[in-house]
Order: structure tokens, then C-alpha cells, then sequence
């Protein structure tokens, strides 16, 4: 039905606001534009890679400390790389409630992710090691996870004639030694980045790249009156760096006290690390015990306002939000998966790799196996 | 006769009750206590290194929308002051030198030195 016009023939304001209106509605629920990204919301695009003193990034560093990221003779008996538990496949986790180590061992909490390290200042879920590096050897150096006998794997990379070359490489002049190792290690991971998001392209001004239920729930995302969930997943990475115990229901008896062991203070009883939320739809299950089998099971909890209420943190509360704000919430969160790191997957050096230098490989290899 | 209220003698009252203050104070060997403020806000203190007399305190108040801590495990002053919300503020007292270090248990990237001088 036409709109009615008044006699001279202009719009009347009844009219002019419903046309106004539809308008608005074709730009936010149809194909058109979404909302431009505003200058507070830009805070959320990721800044260069911070420069780490004493270890800087290099191309020769990062590839070695692929190599050694994806060798299972850094283990024990041979089995687990470091890639076995954070799989490029996986969102760099594992996909398991939490973590198997060597020999089947099942561990006590969730792989996080290795995606954007770099801009992390706490490692591990209670954050016991103050940097990438010192992180880098922890799960070799742990009996339940790659129990490496470190010397004898320092010995058996010197033996490697294709690990040495990459060594020299990294590391011209320096030995090989569990220093270096770590270096690389930690290199490598500080290259595995995700951003270029839908969430990010968006930012940086594609108006199409979102859809209007991802937008709506960066809304709710942020909302203090709603989702609130910035309060803690704040910042270009989605983590304050920051420990709170956010009411996971944990059985009586031995309860995981997360931070509490790294520091005895009240307020971090069963706190655990804010962790990043990019890529997390690729991460399931969540939190730090994995007991949360997917996104929205993590939407219904904080809606909740946490399960156990033992030194729960001041900022979780129920949330009351709605079915379609719960759904947003995850179609956000699904806009935050990043275009991924195109690895190749490195060749591992054999112990006959250059055949004028090369001792057995069976001799070789029998230093790494110290587990066995 | 001159009343005890007129201004006069509240003039002589105020000065000599301000006297025996300082009179008090020195007896004990110390200046009068001072209270200083540090924020918390945007997850940083609003200072990275206070310096502060034995006696003195230090009140920190909560100006970001989230729960902060305050602690210390320095010797002269081992303290945890809790978590508490925005617009909540404690108070620390310094009865010893030396150096504090205080962080927010919560953000541990928040952090500042205080000195507590004699």
C-alpha cells in the first residue's frame, strides 16, 4: 500500500520515520553494511608482534623451532612432539577434555591453545612460568607429559647432522643446549598468530565481512549490562593476563587450585588464566578441566553466574540474557577464527641425512630414547 | 570581662590545640602521619614508584569497572587487601622501611614499588 502524502505533496514525519526505520532494518538484518567499526572498537585489532629482548625473531630460529616443535625424539621413548597435544589441525590444542601424555598419561587440565603467545605475559592456566622460553621446556622437564631426558637429547641433536646445520643457522656460534632449544621453541611459537578474522576485517572497515548476528553478539560481547564478558577477555587478544576463578563445579576431595599453588593468596583459590578467544570455536572442549563441551555450554555457564560459588570472582554474576542474545554470543565468537598459519610441515632431520658424517641411525637414535 | 567563645580567645584555643599536635608528634619522634592515594585504573596503578614516610599510609582505590587486589609479600610490609569492585578503597599503613613491592594479585601485570623512608 503507497504511502499516504500530505497536500503539498512531501513526506509526512510518520512516513519519513517508517521509511527511516526500514532503512535502518535493511542495513543491520539484510546483505547491506553493517555499522562502521568506531575508534574504541579498533582497540581490538592486534599490533605488531612485540619484540622480545634477548630473543629476537628470525627466520632460521622460527624454522628450527618448528622442527623440533613437530619431533616426537624430544620425548622420553619417542612418541610425543609438542605438536601431538597442540595440533595445527586442532587450533593448536588437542581436542581432548584435557591433555594426554607419555605413555597414555591423562592429565590433570585442559592444552590451551599456542595461537598468539607472543602477546601473552602469563603462561600455563596458572601461569607458573613467567615466559615463552622458560614455558618451552616445562612439558619436556614434566614425567607425566615428555619426560625428555634434555642431556641426552642435547647429545642426540649434536649427532644429527641436519640438526646441526639448523642450529648453526639459528644460533651461529652458540652450542647446542637446552638454552638454544628453548630459544627456538619459543620463536617458533611466537609466529603462530591468528588474526585476520572476520571480526578483524570488519575492524579494519569491510562492512560485509560480519554477519548481522556475529555483529549483534560483539554487542552483547561487550556490553557491560549483558554479556559483560570484556571484563575479562579484554584487550587485542581477548585475556587481561589476569587470574579468576569463575565458578567451575570441581568434585570434593583434591579440588584443582590453580593459581593458589603459584601464589598462596585468598582471592586466587581455583583461579585460573583468562585465555585468548581467538580461534576458540576451533579449541573446543573449554576451560581449564575441558568441562564445557562446546561454546554455548560456556555462554549457559556465565549466564548462570558459575556453578560453584566458593571464592568466586566479583566480576561473574547470572547474566539473564536471552536465547537469541546466548546465540549471538556464539556467532560472535565464531567471527573471531583467524585465516590460520599456513604451515608446512617440516622434514625432521635423520641421523643419515648427510651420509659422510652420519653415525647409524639406530646408534643415534638409541641416545633419544632414554624412557625407554 | 572577655567571654571564653569570643573570637579572640578561639583564635588562642585553635593555635594552642595546633601547638600541642606538634608538641605530641615530635614527642614521638615522628612528623604527623600523611594518607596518600594511588588508583588503580585501566589495569595499571596511577604510579610506578611512591615514596612514603614510616607512618604513613597509602589508600588504593578501584576506578576500573572490575574487581582489582592489592597485596604484598615484601618484608617490612606483608599484606592482601581482598578483591573489591569498583569505587572500593583500603587503606595500608607503613610502619617499617624499605622498599614494597605491591601488585594486583588478579592482573599480575599491574605493579608499583613503594619506599618507605624513615
Amino acid at each position: 500500500m503507497p504511502l499516504r502524502r500530505p497536500p503539498s505533496g512531501r513526506p509526512s514525519g510518520t512516513a519519513l520515520l517508517l521509511v527511516f526505520g526500514l532503512t535502518s532494518f535493511a542495513a543491520i538484518a539484510g546483505d547491506q553494511a553493517l555499522p562502521a567499526a568506531t575508534e574504541a572498537d579498533k582497540a581490538w585489532l592486534l599490533p605488531p608482534l612485540p619484540i622480545v629482548a634477548g630473543n629476537p625473531i628470525t627466520p632460521a630460529k622460527a624454522e628450527l623451532g618448528k622442527t623440533l616443535f613437530f619431533d616426537p625424539r624430544l620425548s622420553a621413548n619417542g612418541t610425543i612432539s609438542c605438536a601431538s597435544c597442540h595440533n595445527p589441525s586442532l587450533g593448536w590444542s588437542d581436542g581432548l577434555k584435557t591433555g594426554i601424555g607419555i605413555n597414555g598419561t591423562v592429565l590433570n587440565r585442559a592444552t590451551p591453545t599456542i595461537a598468539n603467545m607472543a602477546y601473552n605475559t602469563q603462561f600455563m592456566w596458572d601461569g607458573r612460568k613467567k615466559s615463552l622460553e622458560e614455558q618451552a621446556l616445562g612439558p619436556m622437564r614434566t614425567p607425566e607429559e615428555m619426560k625428555t631426558d634434555l642431556k641426552a637429547m642435547v647429545l642426540m641433536m649434536g649427532s644429527v647432522p641436519g640438526y646441526r646445520e639448523l642450529f648453526d643457522k639459528a644460533f651461529p656460534g652458540e652450542p647446542i643446549s637446552e638454552d638454544t632449544v628453548a630459544k627456538a621453541l619459543a620463536t617458533f611459537q611466537r609466529t603462530v598468530v591468528s588474526t585476520d578474522s572476520r571480526f578483524d576485517r570488519w575492524l579494519q572497515g569491510d562492512r560485509q565481512a560480519m554477519t548481522v548476528q556475529e555483529w549483534r553478539g560483539y554487542q552483547v560481547f561487550k556490553d557491560p549490562a549483558r554479556g559483560n564478558c570484556a571484563v575479562c577477555h579484554s584487550g587485542a587478544n581477548f585475556t587481561d593476563n589476569g587470574f579468576h576463578n569463575i565458578g567451575i563445579a570441581q568434585a570434593d576431595g583434591s579440588p584443582d587450585m590453580g593459581r593458589f599453588k603459584v601464589r598462596a593468596l585468598a582471592v586466587l583459590k581455583g583461579a585460573f588464566k583468562t585465555p585468548t578467544l581467538r580461534d576458540v570455536a576451533l579449541t573446543a572442549p573449554y576451560f581449564h578441566d575441558g568441562s564445557a563441551p562446546t561454546l554455548m555450554d560456556v555462554v549457559e555457564h556465565y549466564d548462570r553466574g558459575g556453578d560453584d560459588k566458593r571464592n568466586l570472582s566479583k566480576d561473574i554474576r547470572p547474566l539473564h540474557l536471552s536465547p537469541l542474545e546466548k546465540e549471538d554470543l556464539v556467532a560472535f565468537m565464531t567471527a573471531l577464527n583467524g585465516q590460520g598459519a599456513h604451515i608446512t610441515l617440516p622434514r625432521l632431520p635423520q641421523a643419515l641425512a648427510l651420509p659422510h658424517k652420519a653415525a647409524p641411525a639406530s646408534t643415534t637414535l638409541a641416545h633419544s630414547r632414554t624412557g625407554d | 570581662m572577655p567571654r571564653h567563645d569570643s573570637p579572640p580567645f578561639r583564635l588562642i584555643n585553635t593555635l594552642g590545640l595546633c601547638m600541642l599536635a606538634v608538641v605530641m608528634a615530635t614527642a614521638h619522634g615522628t612528623a604527623l602521619a600523611a594518607e596518600q592515594i594511588v588508583s588503580q585504573k585501566g589495569k595499571a596503578f596511577s604510579t610506578k614508584k611512591l615514596r612514603v614516610k614510616v607512618g604513613d599510609s597509602v589508600k588504593f582505590i578501584n576506578e576500573d569497572p572490575f574487581s582489582h587486589n592489592v597485596f604484598s609479600l615484601s618484608d617490612p610490609k606483608n599484606f592482601d587487601l581482598g578483591s573489591y569492585p569498583q569505587g572500593g578503597a583500603k587503606s595500608v599503613t607503613f610502619d617499617k622501611a624499605g622498599t614494597i613491592e605491591v601488585e594486583c594479585a588478579i592482573h599480575p601485570d599491574m605493579a608499583m614499588v613503594i619506599e618507605v623512608e624513615k
